[in-house]
């Protein structure tokens, strides 16, 4: 249900369709994409980020709502907090039940390692659920893993650790086989060739996806699975502090029952933190993609367990967040709704970006059309948008396609009214991936002993700028290799005693910078409580 | 422009809230004051985490949403309805052959299906569950498999359903059992997964991985783009 002003404003989109169908906009040149940036992404705004003051990273810039994180102190006090009684007692913990969780799960399993996966909500509630787009992996014949390594790391600015993209594009088509192995149901041609599409930045269509369900689809099929082998799952019951022995050596984690509020101990001879993203911290005030639990829990627990983190002054905005209606604001409208042919148009039905550009670039352009250019369209909440051709789609790929391809897309509009096969749709940049994180070696090792990453959560294989359909891909091809090295590791570790040594010395060091204050984290999940978000 | 928003009631378990109009279920529950732990996941409507119940005075009639897609209404009484006991299977995959026989070996319960269509009528993706279980009773597991792809799993079906189905969990055998065993496998992936095992592209990789920025943006800037 559009306003009269809206369809208005979408006269004007359609008047200039026909032309628009056969214009190409050009790409950004390196100097024009990097004027852009500075001038327009919210990553260098002036004010939005500061220098962390303790910890690995000390001296960093980083959003002021990561360094709120890192610069608090725990919820257990280390000097008082019973470690006694353990609760479990595993060769491989798990932290998070996403697709990394869950896939350094069956695979830590499968090498014979007694594995335990603690998450704070559901297993399978995770960004991975909601990821739509597609998965990327060079399998086609006029593909390979060398043009896939250079499409990524030009999308990070090159700034990507080299030995974490050699892994994410040769293990790629092993990945996607093992999905499909598992029943996946990817979209295919009748002969079973893997229907595939470009996303933003690829030179090669290589992303992969299930309608526009990709991660609903794979998250299903690993929770499945998972559930099928047996692999004890807790869940509710996400991870407040990791445990150290006196030897430095990660140990375990302290848990919490959300609904029962009582503390488990886990002694764990290795930990995979595979706690996602970032995006409920709303930085920069942005509404985000992401699901509900996504507090950056993991980097902190790292953090202080010594973990160095990398990247996390590169933020990801998705370019087409929802911007009306205003009930589902900040709402993921899919790449691959670009990806289809739909063009970005301004107030005066005009294109102003070349659809496909990286999405830093996309992201800033469309706040540049609306805050230096005034070419945006307002809603009746005065939030500002461009549109999204969408009816384009049909057009150039014939009538149902987009039910077809997008049937997710279809329907959220659809509950509001809006038919967005034959109405263009409003978006605006939304907060949406988590672009570095806790850095890891190509074995998903962090510099903490027996402590591994996967996923979101990791830093350094997407440098600043991680490339649509290489989340799905980074989460399976880390997650597998986390729960395999933790197995093989744990074979041969020896744990001293449970300590909250790393905890206390943090405090002290916070204590020493006079930044130890009452504010606690992981903060677990935002409140919304009494208002509006 | 939000100066005085309009407000509804809108009744939490019985439980008489003010919230203002236009607002998410989700949404309007924060607002009373709820911090939720359950149902409450994705909040865009992938997840199946916060199905929610509810009728408005004066008519009988259920109705059903997912809170963070549904907008409230002036008079609703709504409850949520966060877990469901189902009965999933065990199964191996890999051994399983994709025919009715596998279905109700695993799901024997399908077959006391009274074909009453609460399921769905219940169903907040407005799938044709009663239809795609019906297509799995034949042994259609492709009809199954593709008519089931958008459920959530949000369990609302077994909540309503008078012969004790999961239909959801059916559902998911179906589609796996699709994805492994029907659908025909990808030959090029085939092809390049060996490729790499035996070390194809190991050279062009190190070489690449060993360049700096400048080169790889010579590259990079040269690259042909797939029309």
């Amino acid at each position: 249900m559009y306003t009269p002003e809206m369809l208005e404003s979408i006269k004007i989109v359609e008047q200039t369709r026909p032309r628009r169908l056969k214009e190409s906009f050009p790409r950004l040149t390196p100097e024009e994409k990097d004027r852009l940036l500075r001038s327009f992404h919210p990553d260098h705004m002036p004010d939005a980020q500061r220098p962390v003051r303790v910890g690995p990273n000390k001296g960093d810039k980083m959003p002021h709502e990561h360094v709120d994180l890192l610069e608090s102190r725990s919820v257990l006090d280390p000097d008082t907090f019973p470690l006694d009684r353990v609760d479990y007692d595993v060769d491989v913990l798990v932290i998070g039940g996403g697709g990394a969780g869950t896939s350094a799960a069956l695979m830590a399993q499968e090498a014979g390692a007694s594995v335990l996966l603690a998450t704070k909500l559901r297993h399978g509630d995770a960004n991975t659920m909601m990821a739509q787009g597609g998965i990327q992996a060079a399998d086609k014949e006029n593909d390979s893993p060398a043009i896939h390594y250079l499409d990524v790391m030009g999308g990070g600015g090159f700034s990507n650790i080299p030995e974490l993209v050699a892994a994410l594009v040769l293990d790629a088509p092993l990945c996607i086989q093992w999905l499909e192995s598992l029943g996946c149901m990817f979209s295919k041609f009748p002969d079973g060739t893997m229907n595939t599409i470009h996303g933003g930045g690829t030179s090669r269509k290589r992303m992969h996806f299930a309608h526009d369900y990709t991660g609903a689809e794979i998250m299903r099929t690993l929770r499945d699975e998972a559930r099928n082998r047996g692999i004890p799952v807790l869940e509710f019951s996400p991870a407040v502090e990791l445990l150290t022995d006196e030897h430095g050596q990660c140990a375990g984690a302290v848990l919490f029952n959300l609904e029962t509020q009582q503390y488990l101990v886990v002694r764990a001879r290795t930990v995979i933190i595979a706690t996602g993203g970032c995006g409920r911290l709303h930085i920069g005030g942005f509404p985000t993609t992401n699901h509900y639990g996504a507090t950056a829990d993991g980097l902190v627990m790292a953090y202080r367990a010594g973990a160095k983190l990398i990247f996390l002054e590169a933020t990801q905005f998705h370019p087409t967040g929802v911007a009306f209606p205003e009930q589902i604001l900040g709402q993921l409208v899919t790449e691959k709704v670009r990806g289809l042919g739909a063009q970005l148009v301004n107030a005066a039905g005009e294109q102003f970006v070349y659809p496909l550009e990286t999405r830093d670039a996309v992201s800033s352009a469309i706040i540049r059309e609306c805050k230096e250019r005034g070419k945006g369209i307002t809603t009746p909440s005065g939030r500002q948008g461009v549109w999204l051709d969408s009816p384009m789609i049909d057009i150039i790929h014939g009538k149902g396609t987009i039910e077809r391809e997008l049937p997710a897309m279809v329907r959220q509009y659809r509950r509001f009214n809006i038919d967005m096969t034959q109405h263009p749709i409003l978006v605006y940049p939304t907060l949406h991936y988590q672009n570095g994180g806790i850095l890891i070696n190509e074995r998903a090792e962090t510099g903490v002993p027996n402590l591994y990453v996967a996923g979101e959560a990791s830093g350094g294989v997407h440098g600043r700028n991680r490339l649509m359909g290489n989340s799905l891909l980074d989460i399976i091809v880390f997650g597998r290799r986390a729960g395999t090295n933790a197995a093989a590791r744990a074979k041969t570790v020896q744990l001293g005693r449970l300590t909250l040594d790393h905890v206390r010395r943090f405090h002290e060091e916070l204590a020493r910078e006079g930044l130890l204050g009452q504010r606690t984290a992981p903060i677990l999940l935002p409140d919304y409580r009494g208002r509006i978000v | 422009m939000a100066e005085e928003k309009e407000m509804v009631s809108i009744y939490i378990m019985g439980k008489q809230y003010r919230v203002p109009y236009g607002v998410t279920i989700m949404k309007a529950m924060e607002y009373a004051g709820y911090r939720f732990i359950r149902g409450c996941g994705c909040r865009g409507g992938f997840c199946g985490a916060c199905g929610t119940v509810y009728r408005k005075p004066g008519d009988f009639r259920l109705k059903v949403g997912l809170a963070c897609q549904t907008v409230v209404e002036d008079g609703m009484h709504l409850t949520q309805i966060p877990f469901y006991p189902a009965n999933k299977a065990t199964y191996n995959l890999e051994e399983l052959t994709p025919t009715l026989a596998t279905l109700l070996r695993h799901y024997p319960e399908m077959t006391r299906c009274l074909g009453c269509n609460s399921c769905t009528r219940i169903c907040p993706q407005e799938l044709q569950v009663m239809d795609y279980m019906a297509a799995a009773q034949r042994g259609d597991i492709a009809k199954a498999a593709h008519m089931s792809f958008d459920c959530l799993m949000c369990g609302l079906c077994a909540s309503r359903c008078p012969a004790e189905i999961v239909q959801y969990n059916v559902a998911l055998l179906a589609r796996r059992l699709y994805g492994r065993h029907v659908a025909p496998r990808a030959e090029h992936l085939a092809r390049r997964v060996e490729e790499i095992k035996a070390g194809k592209f190991d050279a062009e990789i190190e070489r690449l991985m060993k360049m700096d920025r400048l080169e790889l943006q010579k590259l990079y800037d040269a690259r042909d783009i797939e029309p």
